[in-house]
This record gives structure tokens, C-alpha cells and sequence, in this order.
């Protein structure tokens, strides 16, 4: 197995991009990838494009060889695959563009997300959102992605006294670290009374517990640690990939409160990249709501089984605190394109490990961790990044 | 939802049955071909059972923002319900205010009507459930 570095990162600002096409905005994160990476297009051996449901928010399949046309590589008639994972598809894409660069197959690949989900109204999106969870056995009784959650969110401060303020708090803390990103969705601060008071979507989390609908999509590009210094002054090493899965329904999980794909995922990538919790600098996890934040940093072995809650309340996941969680501004704040999230989280810490975030630069940051999930559980996928 | 697909599972959800598997006697529902238990071993020994539909609420929301099938219904209870055979599922708790609904709440199944595919499409039906 060869190591592998990422040497090109580029993204598009998040948000309703009502002028810009599915296309155009995949373009345009494919190309600042390319143009960061300071390659000229000719050495790219395959695209790997992560996206969840083009068919269902814009009528369009088959959109890996879409996007490999129009970033110009059509003449080149290099492979290009579409990953599906529901919200987790970006991070999927991510590990399989790793593994082909890793094992030998491909040198230079180009790894995208991109999802345009304004194209519909809100209300399907939300219905096309909860296609990620069981269909016949969780949405046709009328449970909603939000409603899944809020479930979850019941049950945990029930089992572990996590309060209502507790969970806003993430929200506080994303959106006052989104205000630090040029190309987060959210650039204001919000209070916590805001988040408390704002209309209940579903009991108990209200509409600032939940991360927005989005267009958006961002790109690596990505090829063996031994020859990345020919094309770039940074590369940052991807140290390691883990995935893991569980039942398609929350309700066949024992313990609802508890993301066994986070877990699995988690101890895999740690063990390959031979790191521990502890050593993560910067992490970018997966908070489509509140709650998940709080379940990631529990998952993940930040804090114990419980006390997700009371270290968001600490302050222990701020920027520059013990462990710097979602610097970005994370789903909340920076965005939710689904299929783009889990390579946007991987341009986060790409920019944090190089010390280019600006504002929101973490001090000292050597080693940084992703973490994506598809559903509300049934696919999770990890990765660990480290300065060379 | 497709006419076909809901169909294909009414058995299921009008009578609540779910399957058993011979090999190490767990109950499973919705009905499955195979025991993630048993694997291999439990090729052909699962068996239609029939569960009681009285249970537990393990956890619960009040939907304010549903889809437009359940538009008429918002807010509306969901919860996951544990069965005294085990098994756990998802539905509605109906006939219950939004500050009654605590976990721990015994609850039984009720056949009720689930939503409709448009205003003439065909209706379906399914289980909720009420205070027991
Ligand atoms: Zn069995």
C-alpha cells in the first residue's frame, strides 16, 4: 500500500446558488482543485464524484461522466464514478479515491461532492433528505430525517441528562466559527436564546438544531505521498480511511444513542494511522443536528459515553479549546450540500493542516480527523490527515 | 410511495406480523429472510408470527414540519416503540397529547389510516398506536 497525499483542495461557497447549475458549481470546485494542485488536468488518471440523490433534486443521473465532460476531460476518456451514501457519499468517494491511488491502480485522481438541493422546494427536500433513512418502515408512518434525530435526542437526555441548553450550544458554537469562513453558508453569530426560542421543527429541536438545505460542492486532488512534492510545496498525508455500518433503521439499534458505525469507523482509521482520540488536533464531524455533534464526540472517543452535552457546555470542542470541532462552521453553519459535505470537511482540515484557515486557524494543528454519516447511522465514514 | 411497494407489505402492517426464528427462537419485526444472529443457519427456519402490539415507548418527538402526506396531521406524535416480544418499530402514538407522551408510557396498536397517494389515489392503512 502506498502512501497518499492531498494536493489540491477547492470549493464553492455554500448556500441557495440559485444562478449556478449542478454543473457549474461542480466545475467550479473541480477546477480551483486542479488549479490549487498546480497540475495542468493532463495527469489525471480518474474522478471519483460523491452525491446523494441528482436524480431526485435535479432529474440527472449518471453525473460523474457529466462533471468529468465539463471540467474538460472528456477527450481524456479517463474513468468516472458516482459513490452513493446517502449524506456520508463525499466521505465514501474520499475513501475510494484513497484506496485506488493507495493500492496502485490510479496516480492522480480527482475526488468531488457537489449536490444542488434548492432546485426543489423545501419540502421535498426534506422528503428526498429522509430517503437516506428506511423508507418503508420509518418514513411512511411519517417520521421525518429531523424527527429521527429528535428521537435520538429524547432518548439521550433521558439516559444521560443532556439538557435542551446543551444542545443549542452547538449550534452557538458552529455558527460563531461559520462567521469565520468566508465560505460558510451562516456568517453570523447567533445566541442562545435565539436557538431556544426559534419554532420547534421536531420536539425537541427547534430550527437552529438543524443544518440547512444547500447547494454547494468542493474537490481534492489527490496521488502518492512520494511524488507530491513535484506538484506541490503542502501536501498533507491522508494517514488513514475506516468505514463502518449498522441496521437501516434507528429503531433496530439497542442503543439509539450510540452511532456503532461512528465507533467501528473510528477505531479502524485510529489503528491503521497508529493515533489515539487524544492526538486528533482538529476535527471536522458529522452535525446535521445538534445531537449528532454530541453523539460524534462521544462516538469518536472524545468524551466519554454521555458527556457530549457537558463538554459542548465546557467549551472543550471551541476553536483553539481542547479539541477544535468544526471549525468550518460544520453542517450548521458552513452548509449541508449532502453529497459535498464529507470532501468539503476533508478541505477544512487540508486548509487547517497547512495554516492557511485564517481567522479560524487552529494553533499548532498536525493531525485532523473527518467524520461523515449517511442516515441517521447506517453508514459512517472516518479519516485521518496529518502534516508530512 | 409506489402503489406496488406499500402493497407488497400490508400483511405486515395491517396485522403486525413479524418472524420468528426456529433456529434461536428471536423475534423479528419487519419480517426478515434472514436471522443476523444465526446467518446460514437460518435459511428457510423463519416463521410468520403474529406479534400482540402492545408495548413500551422508548423514545419520542412531536413533528411540527412533516411532509406533505401528513400536513393535515402536524403537530403529530412519532415514536419508537419497544414490543413486549422485543421487537422495536416506528410510529404514531394517536389520541395523546403532546405533554402526556413520556417514554416508559405503555401503549397498544391500533389499525388506523396512514396517508393517501394524492386526493383521489388510493389510501393506505397501517398501525398506530394509543395509551394502553
Ligand atoms: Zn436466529
Amino acid at each position: 500500500m502506498r502512501e497518499v497525499a492531498i494536493i489540491g483542495v477547492g470549493e464553492t461557497r455554500f448556500g441557495e446558488v440559485w444562478d449556478k447549475s449542478f454543473r457549474e458549481i461542480g466545475i467550479e470546485a473541480g477546477l480551483a482543485a486542479i488549479e490549487n494542485a498546480g497540475i495542468t488536468g493532463k495527469e489525471i488518471d480518474a474522478l471519483y464524484i460523491g452525491n446523494m440523490s441528482a436524480g431526485k433534486f435535479i432529474d440527472q443521473e449518471h453525473i460523474a461522466p457529466l462533471v468529468a465532460d465539463y471540467v474538460g476531460l472528456a477527450n481524456a476518456n479517463i474513468p468516472a464514478t458516482r459513490i452513493e451514501a446517502a449524506d456520508a457519499s463525499g466521505g465514501l468517494a474520499l475513501s475510494h479515491a484513497y484506496m485506488a491511488v493507495s493500492s496502485g491502480v490510479h496516480d492522480v485522481v480527482v475526488v468531488g461532492g457537489a449536490e444542488k438541493m434548492t432546485d426543489v422546494g423545501d419540502v421535498q427536500a426534506k422528503e428526498i433528505l429522509a430517503m437516506s433513512a428506511d423508507q418503508e418502515w420509518e418514513s411512511v408512518f411519517g417520521a421525518t430525517f429531523a424527527g429521527l434525530h429528535a428521537m435520538i435526542a429524547r432518548r439521550h437526555m433521558h439516559e444521560y441528562g443532556t439538557t435542551r441548553e446543551q444542545l443549542a450550544m452547538v449550534a452557538v458554537k458552529n455558527h460563531k466559527h461559520g462567521a469565520l469562513n468566508p465560505k460558510a453558508q451562516f456568517r453570523r453569530e447567533i445566541t442562545l436564546d435565539m436557538v431556544l426560542k426559534a419554532p420547534m421543527v421536531a420536539s425537541p429541536l427547534g430550527i437552529f438544531d438543524c443544518a440547512p438545505l444547500s447547494d454547494g460542492s468542493a474537490s481534492l486532488v489527490l496521488c502518492p505521498l512520494k511524488i507530491a512534492k513535484k506538484y506541490s510545496d503542502n501536501p498533507i498525508k491522508i494517514a488513514s480511511c475506516g468505514q463502518g455500518g449498522d441496521y437501516m433503521a434507528l429503531h433496530d439499534r439497542r442503543d439509539i444513542c450510540t452511532m456503532n458505525a461512528t465507533i467501528i469507523a473510528a477505531r479502524k482509521a485510529l489503528k491503521y494511522a497508529k493515533k489515539a482520540p487524544k492526538d486528533i488536533d482538529v476535527a471536522e464531524v458529522h452535525d446535521s443536528f445538534t445531537i449528532s455533534e454530541i453523539l460524534a464526540i462521544e462516538d469518536l472517543g472524545f468524551v466519554k459515553k454521555g458527556e457530549g452535552g457537558k463538554a459542548t457546555e465546557d467549551g472543550v470542542t471551541s476553536l483553539n479549546s481542547d479539541i477544535s470541532v468544526n471549525t468550518s462552521g460544520g453542517l450548521k453553519a458552513h452548509g449541508q450540500p449532502v453529497g459535498a459535505v464529507g470532501i468539503a470537511q476533508a478541505v477544512e482540515i487540508v486548509l487547517q493542516l497547512r495554516g492557511e484557515a485564517d481567522k479560524r486557524q487552529v494553533k499548532n494543528a498536525e493531525v485532523g480527523l473527518t467524520h461523515n454519516v449517511g442516515g441517521t447511522g447506517a453508514t459512517a465514514v472516518v479519516h485521518i490527515f496529518e502534516v508530512v | 410511495m409506489a402503489i406496488p411497494r406499500f402493497w407488497r407489505e400490508t400483511p405486515s402492517r395491517y396485522n403486525l406480523i413479524g418472524t420468528k426464528c426456529k433456529n434461536c427462537d428471536t423475534i423479528y419485526f419487519p419480517p426478515r429472510l434472514i436471522c443476523p444472529k444465526c446467518h446460514r443457519k437460518s435459511i428457510g427456519k423463519l416463521e410468520p408470527i403474529k406479534l400482540k402490539g402492545e408495548g413500551e415507548v422508548i423514545t419520542y418527538t412531536v413533528i411540527h414540519d412533516g411532509p406533505k402526506q401528513f400536513e393535515m396531521q402536524i403537530p403529530y406524535i412519532m415514536a419508537i416503540i419497544e414490543l413486549d416480544e422485543g421487537v422495536r418499530l416506528t410510529a404514531q402514538i394517536v389520541e395523546c397529547e403532546s405533554n402526556e407522551i413520556k417514554i416508559g408510557m405503555r401503549v397498544k396498536s391500533t389499525f388506523r389510516k396512514l396517508g393517501e397517494d394524492g386526493k383521489a389515489g388510493v389510501i393506505h392503512y397501517g398501525y398506530k398506536f394509543i395509551k394502553a
